[in-house]
């Protein structure tokens, strides 16, 4: 058994028994010839993967902000009430086993949950107790189950529209001609295309760096872990289009002239599974993947999908190619591109979804009309995902340069007042930056808005944030793994009434010093939005904070400090009488 | 080999082509802190301390194999402090009891806690129960104070080639896990190479922890200056009016205070320029008069801590944190890790001595309200100075109270930096 494949292999013994037993470790660990608590810390690595038996369903809730200003709290208990089981333990419960996860995708949808991975949407405490009576009477889960198709809002005009139009299959495959590589390229370039998973590094200069490495073999990878709270644009494409993405990966294979491809899926989409693996099979039908593609010959490229298993972390490049690898999903240290060491040591190009996507659309509709639409620096459209509170969340396909307000009034929004852009790592903006448009030279978007009303809590907002980076970052180093811990436990502190300005200062010292010493980009970005609101939203934290100058008095919660001792006090003289 | 020029802190350098910057920059006489680096290891990138600016950007020093024109800065106010702020992570984020740790006085945190200057942290600390692990055959693990450098992880392998250690979980819960099967193959050596390399007392092996007495390690440094010089103190005669101290111990153990003690006749002398009002060492009870200055051992685990430390931020100009307990909690916070209530069941109701039923936990008005931690006097009221060590020295802390009060300038050095 190679390395590679442990991952797929702890999958089968996970969905096999539930949980992974030691002799399964005792036998992968023998066949890999590591030790066990290699495999061990493999596994607890992912948040898929248990170590304990759990029940015939596992239910996973999603614990994102967008749910918990759903009701999360009441569809919780009411998983609780009606399995009788707890959240987050082992509780050897045959049936049913309950676990929070981070965000599903599912935010236009909230709350949600996965049941055995098929995703049960706009919960409600009745909904959930008919869904485990049914389950109890062992209907099949699939008849039971809701579509996770996500409402595509809006497109723009017709002729702008460059993601959603109709798509036949094989379309921009045409354009791929014997020896063509520089053209197709070239076009890639004039188009300016940029990473759409957040990053923005130039599409062509990556496939450039591929293609010119005298690596003998090249990998190209698709980054279908979009684990960003709030986003799910590339499960929208996956679903809609997957063909599209998948040209775009034979484009890059073609270009770059890589033999081997991977879609790495997070197992939260495992639903995507079916629908992708009979694209593949079509391309593979119609002579688009496997030998001698569209008959040019030595043209060979195959696309394998790998399943994530639960770990944001792994939607960064070096981490997804570590996990890929069959090891704990934590970032390589920033001495190579994956272009020059990527996959087993070779070239390897790691792309969003919507990349790859909008590459097959620029070779299908040639740069130039791709360049009539969006701003001087952003080419073309971007899918957006907004959820909270709007009246239609879901997909939008928009030309760059679209402002905040446009959107806000496209998706109805009800009195917006925190607006967060790319999700928890990436900013928030307030009332007074809606004019903003969304492209490079502004306001750059990876591809969620959640939306949040007035009423809602600041500070709540930023404590489900501050826990989602608490819990997923990789541990590997200092800054992110305690800088994170540290920071959620200063907003337990505002929360609690007791901070200072001297706090808020605090607040924006510390998460730059994440910033400028945190190993990659999850500990670098954890703190942005913590340290921006903090400036943004100065009313509101006036209004929770006491000013103070240099001479301060510290706030002492002596309340708090007593609290446990009273009550064990209480507790023996009620025992005693 | 190639030789190449670099720029280190703007003085130009050379090394060979390819060096690793950590050790080139000791090679050129720039020390650059690190606790992740070890010699031939691959760079780890770990721990971040070593972090330096690469032609403007921020890098782990480790990571950077030195090329031609390189500008490396190591030594900016910034990076200095970015540095000191990630040693203090280490040391919230851990629960790292200087005064009883077998590797004090071995450790390279701690050394790098006395060179950066760390005298208490600027982050809260966060008290995690964290495992303590005697299972494996030679070696004792303690999560306490590992810092997850992975030094253990990539260097300690068995003859056969299995790792010993490895990370399991993630996030805030990531530790590093033993293999008991791997582990028991280790010889006696091996095993004790493993605890050398760890750059804390994560790592210990049965048996040998104190092989080498306290007073003879690495960074047991003796304080300079050893005797308390007379003069300097009578050069403040001079001044008409005696200056006042008070001190107190809280939840302390009055070692700081016999420390104070320790300057024997040199107290006599003090007394022509001070005066002390409420202290244990005066047996004044309560404030008589304002003071300049308060001396506070001991950190709050009661609710007469914390009146206490109100009561001398009121009467004292400049408060002074004394010892390890005082600035951080120190060892009495070792039960901030547990619930209050099962020490206090351990304690009164479950202790050796405790008959079923005969014993309760004690409470009445007159007695304080034990705190649900033991805090730190900063986290409780302002606190001008601290004055690290278990306990500090006397002629430290005398340094230190001199020099804030007759106004001059002090910096602690660096061997007379203690956490022990």
């Amino acid at each position: 058994m190679k390395r590679t494949r442990l991952l797929s292999r702890l999958w089968e013994f996970q969905n096999k028994y539930g949980y992974i037993p030691n002799n399964a470790i005792s036998e992968i660990a023998q066949k890999l010839r590591v030790s066990k608590i290699e495999i061990e810390g493999v596994i607890s690595f992912y948040h898929f993967f248990h170590r304990k038996p759990t029940g015939k369903y596992i239910i996973y809730l999603n614990n994102s902000i967008i749910s918990e200003f759903n009701g999360f709290a009441d569809i919780k208990a009411a998983f609780e009430k009606e399995t009788g089981c707890t959240f987050n333990s082992y509780d050897n419960n045959p049936l049913f086993s309950l676990f929070e996860t981070s965000c599903i995708g599912l935010s236009d949808q909230e709350p949600a949950a996965l049941i055995n991975f098929y995703p049960f949407t706009h919960l409600t405490p009745e909904k959930v107790k008919s869904i485990i009576e049914k389950l109890r009477n062992y209907e099949a889960i699939e008849s039971i189950a809701n579509n996770p198709t996500c409402k595509i809002q809006y497109t723009p005009t017709e002729e702008k529209t460059i993601f959603f139009r109709n798509y036949t299959i094989g379309n921009s495959l045409k354009k791929i001609k014997p020896n063509n590589q520089n053209k197709l390229l070239a076009n890639i370039e004039k188009a300016k295309l940029e990473g759409r998973g957040g990053a923005f590094f130039s599409t062509a200069a990556k496939w450039n760096a591929c293609k010119a490495s005298k690596n003998t073999k090249k990998y190209i990878i698709c980054n279908a872990d979009e684990g960003e709270p709030g986003t799910f644009k590339d499960k929208a494409l996956l679903n809609n289009y997957p063909g599209l993405v998948i040209e775009g990966m034979i484009i890059a294979a073609f270009i770059t002239g890589s033999k081997n491809g991977f879609i790495y899926l997070r197992a939260e989409y495992k639903y995507l599974l079916k629908k992708l693996e009979n694209t593949i099979n079509e391309f593979t039908e119609k002579g688009f993947l496997g030998k001698n593609i569209l008959g040019i010959d030595a043209f060979n490229f195959k696309i394998k999908i790998e399943l994530g298993a639960g770990a944001y972390v792994c939607g960064a490049e070096t981490a997804l190619i570590e996990s890929l690898e069959g090891f704990r999903g934590e970032p390589r240290i920033r001495k190579y591109f994956p272009t020059e060491n990527g996959y087993l040591g070779h070239s390897t190009v790691v792309n969003n979804v919507e990349t790859f996507a909008m590459a097959s659309r620029i070779i299908e509709l040639g740069p130039n009309f791709i360049n009539t639409i969006g701003t001087k620096q952003s080419k073309g459209t971007k899918i957006i995902s907004i959820a909270g509170d709007v009246a239609k969340p879901g997909i939008y396909e928009i030309e760059w340069g679209t402002s905040i307000q446009q959107l806000l009034h496209l998706s109805q929004a009800t009195a917006p007042h925190y607006i967060q852009i790319s999700g928890p790592s990436g900013e928030c903006i307030n009332n007074s930056e809606f004019h903003r448009k969304i492209c490079e030279e502004d306001l750059i978007c990876g591809g969620s808005i959640m939306v949040f009303n007035k009423f809602r809590s600041i500070i709540q907002i930023l404590e489900n944030f501050t826990k989602f980076f608490k819990i997923e970052s990789c541990g590997a180093c200092t800054p992110c793994r305690a800088g994170n811990q540290i920071l959620h436990e200063k907003i337990l502190k505002i929360k609690r009434g007791i901070c200072t300005s001297k706090d808020l200062e605090e607040i924006k010292q510390w998460g730059k010093i994440m910033q400028y010493s945190s190993r990659c980009g999850l500990g670098q970005y954890a703190a942005n939005t913590l340290m921006m609101a903090v400036d943004k939203f100065n009313d509101y934290f006036n209004l929770k904070v006491e000013t103070c100058t240099d001479n301060c008095n510290v706030e002492f919660d002596m309340q708090n400090a007593v609290y446990d001792y009273d009550l064990i006090i209480n507790t023996q003289a009620n025992n005693l009488q | 080999m190639e030789n190449i020029s670099f720029k280190l802190d703007g003085r130009t350098c050379t090394a060979e082509k390819g060096t690793n910057l950590i050790e080139a920059a000791k090679q050129n006489g720039i020390f650059i802190p690190t606790l992740c680096h070890f010699k031939h290891l691959n760079p780890l990138g770990s721990c971040r301390v070593c972090t330096v600016n690469l032609n403007g950007r921020p890098v782990a020093g480790c990571t950077i194999s030195l090329q031609e024109g390189m500008d490396i800065e190591v030594n900016t106010t910034e990076l200095l402090d970015t540095r000191k702020a990630i040693l203090e992570m280490m040391f919230v984020e851990g629960n790292h009891f200087c005064p009883s740790c077998e590797k004090s006085g071995d450790c390279q945190m701690q050394n790098l806690g006395y060179e950066t200057g760390i005298r208490f942290t600027r982050y809260p600390h966060l008290f995690v129960d964290r495992l303590v692990d005697a299972r494996p055959e030679r070696i004792v693990v303690n999560q306490n104070r590992c810092i997850k450098c992975k030094r253990c992880i990539e260097e300690v392998k068995t003859n056969d080639g299995f790792s010993v250690f490895s990370f399991t979980q993630r996030g805030n819960s990531t530790k590093v896990s033993v293999d008991y099967e791997q582990e028991a193959k280790l010889s006696e050596i091996e095993a004790e190479r493993a605890m050398q390399i760890c750059p804390t007392g994560s790592i210990l092996v049965k048996g040998k922890t104190f092989s080498k007495p306290f007073g003879n390690r690495q960074f047991d440094l003796g304080p300079e200056g050893k005797q308390f010089s007379l003069d300097k103190i009578k050069k403040h005669k001079t001044t008409n009016k005696k200056k006042r101290i008070a001190t107190t111990s809280l939840a302390g153990c009055f070692g700081c205070h016999m420390s104070m003690l320790d300057i024997d006749l040199g107290l006599l002398d003090l007394l022509e320029v001070v005066e002390f009002n409420k202290s244990p060492i005066t047996d004044i009870k309560n404030f008589t008069e304002h003071c300049d200055i308060g001396l506070i051992e001991g950190g709050c685990c009661n609710t007469h801590n914390i009146e206490v430390l109100r009561e001398f931020r009121k009467h004292c100009d400049i408060l002074v944190s004394v010892g390890e307990c005082a600035i951080w909690g120190g060892l009495p916070a070792i039960r901030n890790t547990v619930p209050l209530e099962e020490c206090l069941r351990e304690a009164y109701l479950e202790s050796m001595t405790s008959e079923e039923g005969a014993t309760i936990i004690p409470n009445h008005e007159d007695i304080p309200k034990i705190l649900n931690k033991v805090y730190s006097n900063h986290e409780v009221v302002k606190i001008d100075y601290h004055i690290p060590g278990c306990p500090p020295n006397a002629n430290h802390i005398w340094n230190v109270v001199k020099h804030i009060l007759f106004e001059e300038e002090y910096s602690i050095a660096y061997p007379e930096f203690k956490y022990d």
